[in-house]
């Protein structure tokens, strides 16, 4: 039987909101004597359970503020849930937001280093690395530029080549797979696989559902932080979960489930014979045309 | 204990890097940022110099090292201090992104602080010689209040920078605090006159400034009560930020 690798129960997070950042002492002052001083509470996840098993690639779907990054930095500790508890089983590389968190004014080869400390890996470690992850960035001829000369391209490149190549236990992708040109997409994509047949746990966010249902043997859907299913099976619940984005009817049953990925299937279908036609229709002007 | 030594391994490796990326974005590989963290207390003590020497010199010994050490205490405490009251909210995007110890940050922006501070100490003693002081053995009781200064100022870094996440114009509110501060250090002038000259000691700045005076001007060593009250100051300030880090490390990315 493989290990637990992740283990989230009853895991609750409520977050705060309001008027109360940035606005001053003086600011709150006053507005607590006015009575005018709001704070908004919600829950950005509630009662999500799930267990990965080490080597799970887990997708994380669901519309915007469905609670899916603030579940991901409950995982990696930067938040702690409200209720219910997280247990994780080795070191995470998280991708959030990759190009975030470097320095301008340092050079390619600093920002290497310091990314790899901000990860929790020694020097002797990034020495051994560091060669790798330059090639696998393609910025060779880059090393001692400064960091804020990169294009944006390149500044992802180098924080996906980083924070793959350092192996870790589980692995954490927010919108990221999606960096560089087409070529370094391919690449990445790769490695990507590569991590993941190796017995890496990972956990992606994804807008896109092709990516989920290609990389993905889990799924969890949440829905304004309610967790609506965790499951394997994966394509089921991308095809509900893709008609669920055209019609915005929440599943409550599984019979609605049903209707939904039925409804996926059908419209799937009438958009394959529209492009059929079209086809036909284009090659039919075409000849005619000559 | 593995578990211990492992992790001030790892976080000696961050710890230097982060020092290195304070020094860069500081000086912008200038030789001359780094020269003129030298010359502006200088200047500042040059200033003093003239024009308060017709007024206060007459009553004090060594003037000019009398201001220099009220000086350099001074400029080193409102330095650290204002660097580490901005290192939580100039790293939000790392912390809020990658679990970081964030204490980490305040350290390392107390470094670049110490480095000046110890730079300004080789020209202090030069004016030392300068000055004719008597070099003693008990001179090498300076490293106490030293170190007690730099807790102290890790210690206030940190309760500064909490605030500081959590309201915005604490930068201005401490910059009065600030003015408040630089007029009770007694830098410029002598307390002995005052009758309430006891209550100066209620500035931990005053205390160690007056360590400095004691040991250099008046080749004293001061009493351990003296020594106490220093420890004092800079464990209270240590306890208390490491308090409200501990409290609110969950806490911060609210606000931020």
């Amino acid at each position: 039987m493989a290990a637990t690798a992740i283990e989230c129960k009853n895991v609750s997070i409520r977050y705060i909101t309001g008027d109360f950042k940035a606005i001053g002492l003086k600011e709150t002052v006053i507005r607590k004597l006015t009575h005018n001083y709001h704070v908004k509470e919600f829950w950005a996840d509630k009662d999500v359970t799930f267990t990965l098993e080490r080597g799970d690639m887990l997708g994380i779907i669901g519309s915007n503020g469905a609670g899916k990054s603030t579940l991901l930095k409950a995982i990696t500790g930067i938040m702690i849930p409200t209720f219910g508890t997280v247990k994780v089983k080795g070191n995470i590389a998280a991708l959030l937001e990759l190009a975030s968190g470097f320095d301008g004014d340092m050079t390619v080869r600093e920002n290497a280093y310091l990314r790899g400390a901000f990860l929790g890996y020694t020097r002797a470690f990034m020495d051994a690395k560091y060669d790798e992850i330059i090639d696998f960035a393609e910025l060779q001829d880059f090393q001692d530029y400064q960091f804020k000369q990169l294009s944006s391209g390149m500044k992802s490149r180098l924080a996906f080549a980083i924070a793959c190549l350092v192996d870790p236990d589980i692995i954490i992708l927010d919108e990221v797979l999606s960096v560089g040109d087409g070529a370094f997409r391919k690449k990445s994509g790769d490695k990507m696989r590569e991590i993941l047949d190796s017995g890496v746990t990972g956990l992606l966010v994804s807008h896109s559902i092709d990516q989920v249902r290609e990389l993905c043997n889990r799924v969890l859907w949440l829905d304004h932080g309610r967790q609506i299913a965790f499951t394997d099976d994966v394509d089921f619940y991308c095809d509900a979960y893709e008609e669920f984005l055209m019609t915005k009817k929440l599943p409550r049953t599984s019979a609605d489930l049903q209707k939904l990925a039925q409804g996926h299937k059908v419209r799937m279908a009438a958009e394959e014979a529209e492009r059929e036609k079209k086809v036909l229709a284009r090659a039919k002007s075409r000849k005619s045309g000559t | 204990m593995n578990k211990l030594i492992q992790t001030i391994k790892k976080n000696s490796f961050l710890f230097q890097q982060l020092v290195h990326r304070d020094f860069t974005q500081k000086y912008k590989r200038s030789i001359l940022g780094m020269g003129w963290s030298v010359l502006s207390p200088l200047l500042t003590l040059l200033i003093m110099k003239v024009i308060f020497t017709e007024f206060f010199a007459r009553d004090i010994d060594h003037y000019t090292i009398y201001l220099f050490s009220g000086n350099i205490i001074l400029s080193y405490y409102k330095e650290a201090t204002k660097n580490g009251m901005s290192s939580l909210v100039d790293n939000a995007k790392i912390f809020t992104k990658i679990n970081v110890p964030k204490y980490m940050f305040t350290l390392s922006k107390n470094v670049s602080a110490l480095v000046n501070f110890g730079l300004t100490l080789i020209v202090y003693f030069v004016f030392c010689v300068i000055d004719g002081i008597q070099f003693w053995p008990g001179m090498l009781m300076l490293v106490f209040p030293v170190v007690c200064l730099l807790i102290f100022n890790i210690g206030v870094g940190m309760i500064l920078s909490a605030l500081f996440v959590f309201f915005r114009d604490v930068r201005y509110l401490y910059d009065v605090f600030l003015t408040l501060i630089t007029y009770m250090s007694a830098v410029f002038y002598s307390v002995e006159r005052y009758w309430f000259k006891r209550y100066f000691l209620l500035n931990p700045v005053y205390v160690y400034i007056k360590y400095f005076r004691t040991i250099v001007i008046d080749g004293k060593i001061p009493s351990l009560p003296y020594h106490l009250l220093c420890a004092l100051y800079a464990a209270l300030a240590i306890l208390i930020g490491s308090r409200i880090y501990k409290k609110y490390n969950h806490q911060f990315l609210y606000y931020l």
